[in-house]
């Protein structure tokens, strides 16, 4: 029960995915041009990402590590469906505010990162957790935002009149450009915590590590938001050692542990990818790329992290 | 007369009016991630163009004659994202065999844009609003210009600011959000066009 508690603490507080870690920006600006969407969005993620966690980690020892990926965005594209046909039947009005952006929960780089980086390797319970104390964390950060600009965009908070008549509401922030500047004010906050810490002495690294420009020393490898800058491109090889590097202080004893253990796992197993799902083509892509990626990269230590070695690969050939 | 009228209203629509990255925040982190300067803007920008309208193409096909055909819509979403990477993948090997020129030119974006929510937004998009194939294919291409419109500009801009006085805090990331936030405000001026 300890861990469980360790887990609700560290996604609300000490990883929050939003004023923390800065991941998963899209629906972040998308929805929060008031409190009660935010907290909707917030809610609907959770569930989510809880319940991917719980599956996930159920059949971590189940899914060959070559094809992983795909077997993840299935189990949340599966999740995904569901809570949209049950958000269509019972809260038709959320769905409707909410509209493109649940579906595009699959594409949320929290997810995928949490199912990466704890899911797949720990045991169901603490999984569970995790995701839920991820899904608080997030829905906090949203509901906060979405409160920020329905209070100055509207003057009301969760619909309620708050603000004194002469109050003049900036319509703006309830708009498009709106979500820019609160962001904005959020990574400019961020950025003054980070200095102050770092003149201090204090850990830093993780505050805004997450979608922020600095993807190249992005700890979250799984992340599938990551880009490419053009100056990381140039810096050729050197660019990709440091998100592994990263990762394993990131993640904490848990993964730090898990290359090995899958790489001895991944050959029994491979021969039941084959057969286990119908998303063959996308399965037997990833396992191409993956292969081609070890032929060229020679570093068996390195049997993790397929989307890092394509990237290796993608970059030697130039 | 009138389909070309729709394709039309639908392609300043896409492009300008609700511009994929600065009013329906698809697409922000390669927005953000890779605007330093014009030029590798405009490479990804083309790279985006490519992908997402034969993404639109295909995720349409896929809806209309296989998806609509055995009455299993609501799968779209799970279908979708792994037809789309799929379909990353096999442009990239094609490139790189059939026209290595083109893919020396953008390669190194393909993966990124991958799972840019941008691309599964269109299509679940032309989805939601019930378009055709054709139309779906237009809408995408609109999308992806007006992906490409917004973050050349952004990268102009920031090469501007490179060499400004900014106060510490808002150096890097969120001197761009405000950027982008003004640009926001300017592309709400076309809300009149349509």
């Amino acid at each position: 029960m300890n861990k469980a508690g360790e887990r609700l603490y560290n996604g609300l507080v000490k990883e929050n995915p939003t004023f923390v870690l800065m991941l998963g920006m899209c629906p972040t600006l998308a929805v929060t041009t008031s409190a009660m969407n935010g907290l909707g969005m917030g809610l609907t993620t959770m569930v989510v990402l809880a319940l991917s966690n719980l599956i996930i980690s159920l059949l971590r020892n189940m899914i060959p590590n070559r094809v992983r990926i795909p077997a993840f965005i299935v189990i949340i594209a599966s999740f995904v469906t569901a809570v949209q046909l049950l958000l269509e039947a019972y809260i038709p009005s959320l769905n409707k505010s909410l509209g493109v952006y649940i579906p595009l929960i699959v594409v949320n780089c929290i997810i995928l990162g949490r199912a990466e980086s704890y899911a797949y390797s720990n045991p169901p319970v603490p999984s569970l957790f995790d995701g839920i104390g991820m899904g608080l964390g997030f829905t906090f950060a949203l509901t906060c935002i979405g409160a920020v600009r329905e209070l100055i965009g509207a003057g009301e908070l969760f619909g309620f009149a708050l603000m004194p008549d002469s109050f003049e509401p900036v319509r703006i922030f309830g708009q498009a450009p709106g979500a820019f500047f609160v962001l904005a004010a959020l990574v400019a906050l961020q950025n003054y915590i980070k200095n102050v810490r770092k003149k201090k002495g204090k850990s830093y690294e993780k505050i805004g590590s997450g979608c922020t420009e600095d993807c190249v020393n992005c700890g979250d490898v799984s992340c599938k938001k990551r880009f490419y800058d053009a100056d990381a491109v140039d810096k050729g090889g050197q660019a990709i050692k440091s998100p592994s590097e990263k990762k394993s202080g990131k993640g904490g004893q848990a993964t730090e542990s898990s290359p090995e253990k899958k790489s001895g796992k991944v050959n029994q197993e491979q021969e039941s990818a084959a057969e286990e799902r119908g998303e063959k083509s996308a399965a037997d892509n990833m396992q191409e790329q993956d292969r081609k990626g070890s032929m060229k990269n020679e570093s068996p230590r390195e049997a993790g992290h397929v989307a890092e070695k394509t990237q290796a690969t993608e970059k030697e050939e130039r | 007369m009138e389909n070309v009228k729709e394709l039309l209203l639908i392609l300043i629509g896409s492009s300008l009016v609700s511009n994929v990255v600065l009013s329906q925040f698809l697409g922000l982190c390669p927005f953000l991630g890779v605007s330093k300067k014009t030029n590798t803007a405009a490479g990804m920008g083309t790279a985006v163009i490519f992908v997402i309208t034969l993404a639109s193409a295909v995720a349409g096909v896929i809806y209309k004659y296989v998806l609509q055909r055995f009455h299993v819509e609501y799968l779209r979403t799970i279908v979708f994202i792994l037809v789309i990477a799929a379909l990353v993948q096999f442009v990239e090997m094609f490139l790189r065999k059939a026209m290595p020129a083109l893919y020396e030119a953008l390669g190194v974006y393909l993966p990124l844009i991958t799972t840019n929510c941008a691309v599964l937004g269109v299509a679940i998009t032309n989805v939601q609003k019930e378009y055709g194939i054709l139309t779906g294919i237009v809408n995408g291409f609109a999308t992806a210009v007006g992906f490409t419109i917004a973050i050349v500009i952004l990268a102009g801009i920031r090469e501007k600011l490179e060499y400004n006085d900014i106060p510490e805090s808002f150096r890097g990331m969120p001197l761009v959000l405000l950027t982008a936030g003004l640009m926001a405000i300017a592309f709400c001026g076309f809300s009149g066009l349509l």
